[in-house]
């Protein structure tokens, strides 16, 4: 099992109850998802070549405790790189405007324990261990503002429990997939794009969907063809939510194996594995509630 | 019980508040306090999406939920008449003995899976595997039915009035399926077969009970073909 939420914002007003919204929908997800919990925030983007890193720092030695500042010191002096930092506990946003690749080669060779949990110039990634009402206190997750954004809770069954295999996954710049269920093809996924010199942080399922899509899009294809291509390559149970900078989009297997629910107001598009989450949102009761159908796409733009 | 915190409206109607009593008490005040010979009538305010609502009710009770319900809403319901005032999660009735369920929004996957007897009403659409295993109980669907619905069903009747998913009435054994619509496929062993005169009265008598108003003569037959009821060696996997 695990669970799944996604809220997108449609009047700008509301942007700054993002986090406070959405919230009660994470923690109503306890139930399906009680060992790891994360989200995705897409905000207003970063201007021209600047970048960010969601970087982690609970599997290095010191923890929470991370030198941070001390971080970005050494990017100055190493790289001549004026970067801004972000500190969250264990976990802090970087921000910089020079090549992504560059930062993270260097934080790879001076600190492999760091874990970047995405790269981008709009979205802004946490993750952890810990249940979701633990997590979502760590980092303040009532304050978080934003456009959209996508979170999930996880009660593992295909890989361990650690923060850096909880979800959303991340791959490229911008984009986030969290999932519920089990893919049967992950390795054949992986073998196919491993050759192509798409590397992997983990041996989970559903970091090789990620990456499959986030190749296709890559590739050329528009988010409706390259979820038209995971359909055919994809195999197994699945509820997909996925984010880019200006859109959600949510798609379930043939056998609707993983449940969804929507629920759409002039205010916003909530979705969730189940109505438990949304049963707090305001204006639900009058809202427009369906159930997604199995092998269809929903892309709603932010 | 006393400590139930319930609203009497009347002699024989009460309401509960799911925010304010919790749902176990409910489920319990429903199995333990209603004697043979009572036909009370419960309201149940602000489900919010909570699991089990009302499962297991053993009386000829009236339960009306108002809002969203959860997974198994009404499951193995005998005798009661559960009243849904929004949708329901899987599994809605499902495992029904006797009695009346009606989802007056959607109901999502496997509803009224193995009912044995009562009748199922949605109004809305159901999800996948509608009525699967069905054992005697019968459904109807005011909007369209998902994939792999009535699978192996083997007594009872099922009506829908949209269309239906693939592979609907996959491995059928003597469950009679009546659609207005049209399915997207048949599954195995499943065929359209003549509409008689006791089928036209069965789907207007169904209709009815449903609160629903189509002209029989709209709907079609689907049965099994049993040719799958013997194995046959020379199939070869075809069927």
């Amino acid at each position: 099992m695990c669970g799944i939420v996604g809220l997108l914002v449609k009047k700008p007003a509301l942007r700054q109850q993002l986090g406070e919204l959405m919230v009660p929908m994470l923690i109503g997800m306890t139930e399906r998802g009680p060992d790891s919990a994360g989200l995705a925030v897409f905000a207003e983007p970063l201007e021209g070549s600047g970048r960010k890193l969601s970087l982690y720092s609970g599997l290095t030695d010191d923890g929470a405790d991370f030198n941070w500042h001390g971080l970005t010191h050494a990017l100055k002096e190493h790289l001549d790189v004026n970067a801004q930092i972000e500190v969250k506990h264990n976990h802090a946003v970087l921000s910089f405007e020079v090549s992504p690749d560059m930062v993270k080669r260097w934080l790879h060779e001076n600190h492999p324990k760091l874990h970047v949990l995405s790269t981008g110039q709009a979205m802004d990634l946490y993750k952890d261990i810990g249940t979701p009402a633990q997590v979502a206190e760590r980092y303040g997750f009532n304050a978080i503002t934003g456009s959209h954004l996508v979170g999930h809770t996880r009660m593992a069954t295909e890989s361990a429990v650690t923060p850096d295999r909880a979800h959303p996954f991340t791959a490229g710049e911008d984009f986030c997939l969290v999932h519920n269920g089990s893919l049967s093809n992950p390795n054949s996924l992986r073998r196919m794009l491993e050759p192509r010199g798409i590397h992997f942080d983990t041996d989970n399922d559903t970091e090789a969907a990620c990456r499959f899509l986030e190749w296709r899009l890559r590739e050329g294809d528009d988010l409706e063809t390259a979820l038209q291509k995971g359909f055919e390559e994809l195999d197994g149970f699945f509820t997909f939510l996925m984010g880019t900078p200006d859109k959600l989009a949510l798609i379930r297997d043939p056998f609707a194996c993983k449940p969804a629910v929507v629920a759409e107001t002039d205010d916003y598009v909530a979705i969730a594995s189940e109505f438990r989450s949304l049963a707090h949102l305001p204006g639900v009761k009058n809202a427009y509630v369906f159930e997604p159908a199995p092998e269809e796409m929903y892309v709603w733009n932010a | 019980m006393e400590r139930i915190e319930a609203e009497r409206i009347t002699a024989e109607r009460m309401s509960f508040d799911l925010t304010k009593t919790p749902l176990r008490d409910v489920n319990q005040f429903l199995h333990r306090n209603l004697k043979d010979g009572d036909d009370r009538h419960i309201e149940v305010q602000n489900p919010d999406g909570a699991h089990s609502i009302a499962v297991g009710l053993n009386h000829p009770v009236t339960v009306e939920i108002h809002g969203h319900a959860g997974y198994y809403a009404a499951g193995m319901n005998k005798h009661a008449t559960v009243v849904v005032h929004g949708s329901v999660g899987t599994g809605v009735a499902e495992n029904m003995m006797s009695g009346k369920v009606h989802v007056k929004g959607f109901a999502s996957n496997g509803a009224g899976a193995t009912a044995h007897g009562g009748l199922l009403v949605i109004d809305g659409d159901a999800g996948l595997r509608c009525g699967i295993s069905l054992k005697g109980g019968d459904i109807v669907v005011g909007g369209s039915v998902g994939s792999f619905s009535a699978f192996m069903a083997q007594a009872g009747r099922m009506v829908i009035c949209g269309n239906a998913g693939d592979a609907l009435g996959d491995s059928l054994y003597e469950a009679v399926i009546y659609i207005r619509g049209e399915p997207k496929s048949l599954g195995a062993d499943a065929r359209f077969e003549p509409m008689t005169d006791d089928d036209y009265k069965t789907v207007g008598d169904l209709l009815k009970q449903a609160g629903m108003d189509h002209d029989p003569k709209s709907f079609k037959r689907i049965a099994s073909a049993r040719s799958l009821y013997h194995w046959n060696a020379d199939a070869n996997q075809e069927y």
